[in-house]
């Protein structure tokens, strides 16, 4: 299978594809199949209750004069994995941070655990991960991981098994020693994916995790990501790759500060006639111009 | 709690940046060594022409001292004083001895009036009263020497360095997205500011103590009151810094433009902060150093280490200094709204 992404430069993209569509459907028996586990074996409340986690009712957001998300509704249920999938620009990472509680919406409301946004409370239990790798490089990552550890109350065994657990999920704990500046793109990735989830967040919020990853590091984020959901996390990831998208359990498709669908990725292609989720898109989108 | 794990934080930063953290304590002290080189040199020895009509025991008294002299006439003497080439003239003004300074070098004027001193001095040693009038003919008094401005120095490269590497790194904090990172936690605004603010005070008090030990211990800078008043102040004036210098951070969009707050704010506050005379200054432009803070901080360091001032002497300083720090500290949090309302 992997053969296919080191065939070369040319035949790389179209490539890339077949690895992802040959994985989705890997994915989709893989997941099928957790389902039913999970329905057998777990309590209620975990895969995809029908709970809304994140409620949002007509939103928007200016900059100034700048309207830059109009009238976004949208509702995100306990356990899912919901993604943010739209172009540069259209205004995924100002709604994430308006959930997260950084930012504070113009008009509408935003509700996360039954709790109106923006507020400190509720955000100790929300995992934020920004798009830009918000760590301190000149300190190690275990320094990193205690001050972060530190500013959301754990503290000595506690804080010392966090650690622990989380660089064993991201698979760099024999790098946990090093200072950020000798880490690769990849690495400080996953270690700002570690801060977030330190403090077992309820809600966990991603934006672009994958981005600037190979492949093969992404597949492994992607199945942290299932793993981490599986414990009872809800999930909010945006993106702008198209194939990540196949990988949520429902998706909002974001354009120019606008919602033009909502759905699971199946429903998305079906009510679309389209093959891809990038066909969906677009079909979304030229329809509303 | 929160507040202690940015604090722990900041000092780790610190010890891992070793060239900022030896720039913040070696350069200060570099500098006023190499101003204690340039002037407190080699002891002067001054010319000074007397007119006729000085007693003869001052004379000679003058000559015993570590001064050349020469006799000049009133007009003469003028002429050389202005190509400096006498220091200072002597003459007798309805009966008290009066002295003209050329002016322009304080280690020269220190020398004539230390040569002049020590020949009254000697000539009556319990009259005080022997008043002596000095005029100068360019500059004044007020322009003094390192032991006069050594204080303000102190004073300005603490603020100065703190100014810098406080404004930076919440710059950096700022721009790398950490801060961003910091409000999607519970942290409160104001546990920022705090804990920056005992992070680097913790920092300063050390790095205040080690420049105020060396200039006064190695440079032995004069040195008349409590070494405690001094780290006080300095500190003050650090903290003043520090919140000023993270409060400007948030107009810079760079360390450059971090940079470039230098000229319009540090430099301004060492012209008025009584390293030049101001008397010639207009009105309106002398007031300006009201809302200088390095006017309060230099002026309680004068106080403490040339006048040997005590607390009643500097209570004022040090009342402005915290109200400044407090007031900054204050825009910090509100400045800090920008990027979340909480
Ligand atoms: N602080 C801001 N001030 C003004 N405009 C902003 C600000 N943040 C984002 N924008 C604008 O909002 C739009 C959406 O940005 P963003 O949410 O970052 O998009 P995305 O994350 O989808 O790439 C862009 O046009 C961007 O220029
Ligand atoms: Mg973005």
């Amino acid at each position: 299978m992997f053969s296919v992404v080191t065939d070369g430069c040319l035949n790389y993209d179209g490539g890339q594809k077949n690895l992802i569509m040959s994985d989705y459907s890997l994915y989709k028996i893989f997941f099928s199949y957790k389902i039913e586990v999970s329905n057998h074996s777990r309590k209620e409340g975990y895969a995809m209750s029908e709970k809304p986690c994140i409620c949002m009712k007509h939103v928007s957001k200016s900059f100034g004069k700048k309207k830059v998300i109009e009238d976004v509704s949208l509702e995100v249920y306990s356990g899912e994995i919901f993604g943010m999938l739209g172009p540069s620009g259209a205004g995924k990472t100002t709604i994430v941070k308006m959930i997260a509680g950084i930012d504070e919406a113009t008009n509408g409301t935003i509700d996360v655990l039954d709790t109106k946004m923006p507020s400190l409370h509720v955000m100790k239990r929300i995992g934020f991960m920004a798009q830009s790798d918000a760590l301190y490089g000149e300190l190690t990552a275990l320094e990193n991981l205690q001050f972060f550890a530190s500013i959301y109350g754990l503290k000595g065994k506690k804080q010392k098994q966090r650690i622990d657990e989380v660089m064993e999920l991201v698979n760099l704990t024999d790098h946990i020693k090093k200072t950020v500046n000798q880490y690769s793109g990849g690495m400080k990735r996953r270690l700002s994916l570690a801060v977030s989830l330190l403090h077992e967040p309820e809600v966990l919020i991603l934006d672009e995790p994958t981005v600037g990853i190979d492949p093969l590091l992404r597949q492994a984020i992607w199945d942290e990501l299932e793993r981490i959901r599986q414990n009872g996390t809800t999930i909010v990831v945006t993106t702008h790759v198209m194939d990540e998208a196949e990988k949520c359990q429902r998706l909002a498709m974001i354009r120019d500060g606008r919602l033009i669908a909502v759905g699971s990725p199946e429903e998305l292609k079906k009510r679309t006639n389209s093959q891809t989720i990038e066909q969906a898109f677009l079909h979304f989108g030229g329809a509303r111009q | 709690m929160r507040v202690r794990a940015i604090v722990i934080r900041i000092i780790r930063q610190f010890f891992r940046d070793k060239r900022t953290l030896g720039l913040m304590i070696v350069a200060p002290m570099f500098v006023l060594f190499l101003m204690n080189l340039v002037f407190n040199g080699e002891e002067y020895k001054p010319t000074i022409a007397v007119d006729k009509n000085v007693p003869e025991v001052v004379v000679e008294k003058l000559a015993k001292s570590d001064a050349d002299l020469k006799e000049l006439t009133k007009t003469t003497a003028r002429k050389q004083l202005e190509k400096q080439q006498i220091d200072a003239f002597m003459e007798m003004d309805e009966g008290t001895p009066k002295i003209t300074l050329e002016g322009s070098d304080p280690t020269v004027n220190k020398a004539v009036l230390m040569a002049v001193q020590k020949a009254f001095q000697e000539l009556a040693p319990q009259t005080q009263s022997l008043q002596l009038k000095t005029t100068y003919l360019h500059g004044s008094e007020d322009m003094a020497l390192f032991d006069n401005f050594g204080p303000v120095l102190i004073g300005f490269f603490v603020f100065f360095f703190v100014f810098l590497i406080a404004g930076v790194s919440f710059l950096r904090e700022r721009t790398g997205g950490t801060l961003e990172r910091l409000l999607a936690t519970p942290l409160k605004r104001w546990e920022i500011v705090v804990g920056y603010v005992i992070g680097f005070g913790i920092f300063t008090t050390f790095q205040a103590s080690l420049i105020s030990w060396f200039a006064i211990d190695i440079l032995d800078m004069m040195m008349e009151g409590s070494f405690f008043y001094v780290l006080l102040i300095t500190f003050l004036l650090a903290m003043t810094a520090l919140t000023l210098g993270t409060l400007l951070s948030a107009f810079a969009n760079n360390e450059l433009q971090m940079i470039q707050f230098i000229p319009l704010v540090v430099i301004p506050q060492v012209f008025f902060s009584g390293l030049f005379n101001l008397d010639t200054m207009a009105e309106w432009l002398r007031s300006l150093s009201i809302v200088m803070p390095l006017t309060y901080g230099a002026d309680a360091l004068r106080e403490i280490m040339i006048r040997g001032s005590g607390w009643q002497e500097i209570a004022q300083d040090v009342y402005v200094l915290l109200g400044f720090s407090v007031l900054f500290m204050v825009l910090n949090v509100i400045a800090l709204k920008k990027y979340r309302k909480l």
